[in-house]
Parts: structure tokens; sequence; C-alpha cells
């Protein structure tokens, strides 16, 4: 019979059982909650369909809106576009962090052993990915409607860092506006102030490149997009947790 | 019942006083200007009632970031008094700026980037009051508060950079070192004007945060008691 000794068992009083759990990384939670929701997405559909169908409505009313005749659109095919990123963003921040905190989900994250910033870092990538998309289909129609070309990797290049911006700080303000009273109307007024330099910088670095400008002169707004996303990135990062804290 | 402190009296009436000597120098001491006329006289209180905003902002980000580290809720009441009081200066500061524009530029506004970043930072504190409002919890209510100054503040800023690297109508005239901007220097008398509002508005903003802080924490006292009743 093979019986193990006491004295071989003696060299086992050290190990504690909470060392034998892995914590996960960051890293891997952060992916963990991006996959969730993407997956989650990708079920239904229901966000990014909404913010679709939305962000195609604006695109329309602002051609009775503004009467744009092709001189005009030149000029403001960059408002147009970001203002409409705008608002189908603001759709999809409240409804991500609503479904959060309406099925528990959120409570859950919380109670999970990891470090806050993972469910904030998860929940910009995912809130991100949804806008990327939205955008990746806006561009496109919009091109074909108004017969303007916007496939330039410059231009892509703007429009994602100033959707990383805009997601950045909406992420936490949606986490926000969702405790509050008023909920969904909040986030609007929260951010749309808050998120005015990277709009304007966006739009600013956009009309300069569709209009052919020096690259000097779209360096500037260029760079404010990425001393934004990156000042706002870290300060939302320190700050989610309180925001998150029961 | 606290009653209100004999430094606090003294302060309101050297308030009071500072704001009279203030008002005369602007209206009758500083000579007029060249160009601009009278109307260059609004210029005095606005520069006052805008550096007094925008450090009554800052000071609010700073105590946010204070409350969130130590969880004092006198820093909250701090950060309140803080952004009521500048929000009303700003505002001073944008009607006094408008009155100017109107004989200078012909309109009343315009979407010159320091007039827009200047509407959209009083904004942003707008929407602090509306945040506030919508939270019952006052931790909660003071940690949201905290965490709303903190991201205005450090958006001010940026919003402010935005202003140097555009072009402007709008007068630049601490450094000044882009000629496509207007260009203003002031003579003695006008300096002496200039820097005595300066310090007037700085006084005055002291007075009303201390006076609201106070108001602040006899809103605590009433709290406290309402809730030592109720038991």
């Amino acid at each position: 019979m093979d019986m193990k000794s006491t004295n071989e068992l003696q060299g086992t009083d050290h190990i504690h059982p909470s060392s034998l759990i892995r914590h996960p990384s960051l890293l891997k939670a952060t992916f963990a909650i991006v996959q969730k929701d993407l997956a989650a997405e990708f079920r239904s559909f229901e966000l990014v369909s909404a913010m679709l169908v939305f962000s195609l409505l604006v695109i329309i009313i602002f051609n009775f809106a503004l009467e744009l005749d092709v001189k005009v659109r030149q000029s403001v095919t960059a408002g147009v576009l970001w203002t409409t990123f705008a608002f189908a963003g603001t759709l999809g921040l409240n409804r991500s962090m609503a479904t959060e905190k309406d099925r528990g989900c959120m409570d859950g994250l919380l109670l999970a052993p990891v470090d806050r910033s993972a469910i904030y870092f998860g929940k910009v990538i995912s809130n991100l990915a949804f806008m990327l998309i939205v955008e990746a289909v806006v561009l496109p129609v919009y091109s074909v409607l108004y017969n303007v070309n916007l496939f330039r990797f410059d231009l892509l290049g703007v429009i994602l860092l100033g959707s990383i911006g805009y997601v950045a700080v909406g992420t936490l303000l949606s986490a926000m506006s969702v405790q509050t009273r008023t909920r969904e109307v909040l986030l609007p007024i929260l951010l749309f102030p808050v998120a005015i330099p990277v709009l304007l910088a966006a739009v600013k670095a956009s009309n300069g490149l569709l209009a052919g400008a020096e690259f000097a002169e779209v360096l500037i707004p260029l760079n404010i997009l990425i001393v934004y996303d990156v000042v706002f990135i870290a300060v939302a990062f320190m700050v989610f947790d309180f925001v998150v804290e029961e | 019942m606290q009653s209100k402190s004999i430094a606090l009296t003294i302060l309101d009436v050297v308030s009071i006083i500072l704001l009279a000597i203030s008002t005369y120098l602007a209206l009758f001491f500083a000579p007029t200007e060249l160009i601009m006329g009278q109307v260059q006289r609004v210029f005095y209180f606005h520069i006052g009632t805008a550096w007094v905003g925008l450090l009554g902002f800052v000071l609010a980000a700073i105590s946010g970031v204070i409350y969130l580290i130590t969880k004092d809720m006198k820093w909250d009441r701090f950060e309140v008094a803080a952004v009521e009081v500048s929000t009303m200066f700003f505002f001073i500061t944008i009607v006094l700026g408008s009155i100017w524009a109107r004989p200078a530029w012909n309109t009343w506004w315009t979407w010159d980037p320091r007039l827009t970043t200047a509407a959209v930072t009083e904004l942003i504190y707008i929407a602090y009051f509306m945040l506030r409002q919508g939270i019952d919890d006052p931790e909660k209510r003071a940690r949201f508060g905290a965490v709303y100054t903190i991201l205005g503040g450090v958006s001010a800023p940026i919003t402010f950079m935005v202003i140097r690297l555009f072009r402007t109508i709008h007068p630049v005239i601490i450094g000044a070192a882009n000629a496509n901007q207007e260009k203003m220097s002031m003579t003695g008398d006008m300096k002496v004007a200039f820097f005595f509002a300066l310090f007037a508005f700085t006084v005055i903003f002291i007075d009303l945060m201390w006076h609201r802080i106070r108001l602040g924490n006899l809103e605590e006292k009433v709290e406290q008691l309402k809730l030592k009743v109720s038991m």
C-alpha cells in the first residue's frame, strides 16, 4: 500500500488555499468583458442596428436641413459626419451601460476579483467597436449619397482618433449618468461640453483633409486629438473606480 | 446658531469698498482708449470676472481631487461653492464681453474659438448642477460631482489651448506672439485700473466663497438636526 507518511505531508502546510486561485490579469479580464459584449451584440444586433438606422436618418435630415448643393457639401461634410457620429455614439453609450446595469451584469463585474479598470477598458473597447462598425457603414453610404470620396487612410485615422477620445470620456460619463434619476437624458448634457475639444479638432482635421490643405495645417488639430485621447483615457481610468464603487 | 464672524463682516465691507474704487478707476480714472472709445472700459471688469471665474473652476477641480482622496464632505462643500460662484462670475464675463463686442465687432456674439470655449465651459458647469440635482444620495452626489469637476477642469485648459492654435479675432493682450491676432498694449493709468480690478475681484471672490461655504456648513447642520429630530 502506498500511504503517505505524516513526514511527507508536513511540507504542504505552507500552501494557502487562496494562492491556488489564479486571479486573471488585467488584459485577460478586459478581453473577457469585450468578448462578452461583442458576443451579446452579435446575437441580437440591437445596439448596432439602432445606431445605424439612427445615423442614416440623421444624414437624411441634414440633407433637408442644410440644402446641401455641391458647393456647400464640401464645407459641411466633416461637420455632418461628426454630428452624426456624436449622436449615434451617445445612443450606443447609453444603451450599452443601461443594459449592463439593468441585467445586473455590472454588479457581477464589480464582484469579480479583478481590477476595476478592466471594466473601464473593456467597456471602452466594446463601445469603440460598436461606434467603428457604425462608422464603417455610414462612410460608404455618405460617399454614395453625396458623391464624396471618404475612403482615405488619413481621414479614417482622424475618425479613429476622434472616436477613441469620444468613447473614452463617454464610457465614464455613461457609467455616472446611468446611476442618476434622469438616467439617459443626462448623458448628452454631461458629454457634449466635455467632448467639444475632440469634436472641434476632429472636424477641423477632417475638413482640412477633405479640402486638401497642407499637412502642417492638419497636424495641429491632429495633435490636439492625440493629446486629448491620451489625457482623457488616463484621467477616466484613474477616476473610474470612484464612479462604480458602491 | 453660529453668527457671522467679524472677519467675514469686515471682508464684506472691504469688498464693497474695493468694488467701488475699482468702478471709479475703470469708469473715470483710466484714460479713454484711442480706437474703441468708452466701451473699452468694460474690459477691466471683463478680465477681472474672467480671472476669478477660471480661478474658481481650477479650485473646484483641486477640491474634487482632495475630496476623492480624503472623503471629507467639507471639500465637497468647498467645491460646490467654487463652482457656483465661478459660474456666476463667468456668466458676467460673457455678458460684458457681449456688450463690448456689439460696438467693436458689430455683433453681440460670434463663434470665434475663444467665445465658443467660454460658452462651452459655462455649459460644463451648468451640467454639473444638473448632475448633482439628479442624485439623491449625498455621498454619491459628492463623488460624482468631484469626478465631473476633474473632467471639466482638464477639458477647459485643453479647449483654451485650442484657442491659441487657431486664428481668432478676439484680442490677445498677454503673450500675443501670433502676428495675425490683434495686439493691444496698455498705458500706465490703464495698467493701474487693470491690476486693481484683478485684485478687487479676487477679494470679492474670496468673500463670496466664504459666504457660500458658510451657507453649505449651515445646510449640513440643518440636515443633521432634522435627522436628530426625526429619530
